[in-house]
């Protein structure tokens, strides 16, 4: 965990409401691990304003991508960072997705969930299939850099603007059934919106697979110290225990997190 | 650099500089300990700690405001066995003072809990949180009566020769009575401000924000206010000050030794960057030698 000030070095807008942010960020770059996050202070935001979590979207010689969609005050100040501008940032943090898979592997993401999906693509030796859904086409983001990597890529839109029309959880169920057809396995890793996770992680159940979820809470610290992020979960004896998402987090799987 | 004395003598807590972190705001010192070395604080003030495992209340625990956020997490915790055994090796090996805040739902078990951690080596002082906001029971309301609050001090001094720290309530008609009967019970050193009371609407739903309803308001937003209590503590206090609201630059610190305190702590500027409190002990150091002054303890109280 590093606490470094980081140039901006590219920084362009993806689709609408969209960016990718480029920052030379030196060991945090470096030394993260697919599903770990970056803390940033947004500059610009009134003095006093907390820190914002992003997920490593991708990293490249030093280089921090982050995806990011503008949704309220401070990534709407974010957007104007230009190139040659500092941002401080505390990374990499969390405990990051689980990388030595035996079995298939099916990512799912929402929206800007697709972002430690990419990086975590990256990682895994073995291809697999991302299943990723958005309200439209707007929100279906960087599809082709996981086709240019060999993936498979299904896509649904709740508007039908692009692939299929419904929820992600549609075109999920086809490829769970698809690979019980087979008689192999498969592990989930999923990032999006609470209702996603809920929902694929109760899929998962239904088929017997681990789902691994990267779970987005409002954060204060970033580090585990100040209580803000907590989520019950369930320990394999059945007790419970209060986790920080930041730092025994992000990742779940499914069966620990009692909703 | 000149010869500065930089040592304070806080009630007992002897600290290599005057600067803490706050409770809650620094967790138990190892989650900041890639970042900040912790070894150069004057002391590490950890989260309270009751007499058993706490879960704290339901998300949302926070929220931002102009100028800082408001809390309400309900002092979660691992209870003072599991501090004493998670927490405390980490700390020791660190050898750096320890000041642990603790809180209970009635008089027997702050007693209990200061009974417990009077025998753990490394444990320099205790902080009595009589007033957090965020839990139904005790909490603010101890730190709301004077005569709770002596009764409390005076139970908690029979059962430990720890230096004693109660940490006042900002939300009081008149602070000086409450400094008057922390110190007559047997205080060490009193310690104020804790969070303010307060409220946030989400007027689209027209609920509270927060789950607990009501939480306490911290950053730079109270440090005004924390000043004139301290300054107003110090009118009455025979015993050393612990000032904390809304410290994010030197300036801040420096202004509540003027005041009359002879310690501070960091707290909410933590979260928007851990290296404010070693910011701030390298500015009060600056300070001094621009204004050719030879030990911190000629700064508190010194308001013209
Ligand atoms: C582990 C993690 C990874 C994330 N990764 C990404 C990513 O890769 N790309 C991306 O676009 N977004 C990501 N987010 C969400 C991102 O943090 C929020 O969109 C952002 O904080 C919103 O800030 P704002 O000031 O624009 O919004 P505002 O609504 O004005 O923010 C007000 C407060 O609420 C918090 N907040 C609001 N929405 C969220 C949210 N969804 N999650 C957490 N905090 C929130 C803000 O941090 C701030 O403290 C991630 C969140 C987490 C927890
Ligand atoms: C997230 C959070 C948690 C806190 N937890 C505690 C606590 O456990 N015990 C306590 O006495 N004070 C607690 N406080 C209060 C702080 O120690 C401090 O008194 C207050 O925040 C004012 O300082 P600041 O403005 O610098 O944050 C907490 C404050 C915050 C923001
Ligand atoms: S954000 Fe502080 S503990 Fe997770």
């Amino acid at each position: 965990m590093f606490d470094f000030l980081c140039e901006v070095i590219e920084h362009d807008e993806v689709s609408k409401e969209y960016c990718l942010l480029k920052l030379f960020a030196g060991e945090i770059a470096h030394t993260a691990r697919p599903g770990q996050f970056v803390h940033l202070r947004i500059p610009g935001l009134e003095q006093g304003s907390l820190r914002r979590p992003f997920s490593i979207f991708n990293t490249d010689k030093g280089l921090l991508w982050i995806l990011y969609k503008s949704v309220g005050r401070g990534t709407e100040v974010m957007k104007k960072l230009e190139p040659g501008e500092e941002v401080k940032v505390i990374g990499p943090l969390g405990n990051g997705f689980p990388l030595q898979r035996e079995v298939e592997s099916i990512l799912v993401a929402g929206g800007y969930g697709v972002a430690p999906l990419y990086f975590l693509a990256t990682r895994l030796k073995r291809k697999g299939v991302l299943v990723v859904g958005g309200r439209s086409a707007d929100d279906i983001l960087v599809t082709d850099m996981f086709v240019g990597m060999g993936w498979r890529v299904v896509v649904a839109t709740v508007d039908g603007s692009s692939g299929v029309k419904g929820l992600v959880t549609d075109p999920l169920l086809d490829e769970l059934k698809r690979v019980e057809a087979t008689g192999g396995g498969c592990e989930l890793f999923v990032c999006g919106p609470d209702g996603m996770l809920r929902a694929v992680g109760e899929l998962a159940r239904q088929y017997g697979c681990k789902a691994w979820l990267s779970l987005d809470k409002h954060m204060v610290c970033g580090v585990g110290a100040c209580l803000a992020c907590v989520q019950k979960l369930r320990r394999s004896d059945g007790s419970t225990w209060v986790g920080r998402v930041c730092s025994d987090g992000p990742i779940f799987e499914a069966g620990e997190i009692v909703w | 650099m000149s010869l500065i004395e930089m040592s304070v003598n806080l009630g007992g807590v002897r600290m290599k500089n005057p600067v803490t972190v706050a409770s809650g705001t620094f967790g138990y010192g190892q989650e900041y300990a890639d970042l900040v070395d912790i070894t150069r604080l004057g002391a590490v003030t950890v989260k309270g700690v009751r007499n058993r495992p706490w879960e704290g209340n339901d998300l949302p625990r926070h929220v931002e405001v102009p100028g800082g956020m408001v809390n309400a997490i309900g002092l979660q915790g691992p209870g003072v066995d599991g501090f004493i055994t998670q927490y405390m090796p980490f700390l020791r090996e660190k050898g750096v003072p320890v000041i642990v805040n603790i809180w209970g739902t009635d008089i027997e078990e702050y007693c209990e809990v200061a009974r417990k951690l009077s025998d753990v080596p490394g444990v320099a002082g205790l902080e009595l949180n009589i007033s957090c906001p965020n839990v139904k029971e005790g909490g603010n309301a101890f730190g709301t009566d004077p005569q709770v609050v002596a009764e409390l001090v005076g139970a908690v001094r029979a059962v430990t020769v720890l230096p004693l720290i109660p940490k006042l309530a900002p939300n009081v008609p008149d602070i000086r009575v409450f400094v008057r009967a922390a110190q007559d019970a047997g205080a060490d050193a009193i310690s104020l401000i804790n969070t303010i009371p307060a409220m946030v609407i989400d007027i689209e739903t027209r609920k509270p924000v927060l789950s607990n309803r009501v939480g306490g308001l911290s950053g730079a937003a109270v440090h005004p206010v924390a000043v004139k209590l301290v300054w107003e503590a110090s009118q009455v206090a025979k015993v050393p000050l612990l000032a904390m609201g809304g410290i994010s630059t030197a300036g801040d610190a420096i202004e509540f030794m003027i005041a009359g305190a002879t310690a501070v702590a960091v707290g909410t500027a933590n979260f928007i960057d851990p290296s404010t409190p070693l910011r701030v002990i390298a500015g009060i150091r600056e300070y001094l030698e621009r204004h050719g002054m030879h030990a911190v303890g000629e700064l508190t109280g010194s308001l013209v």
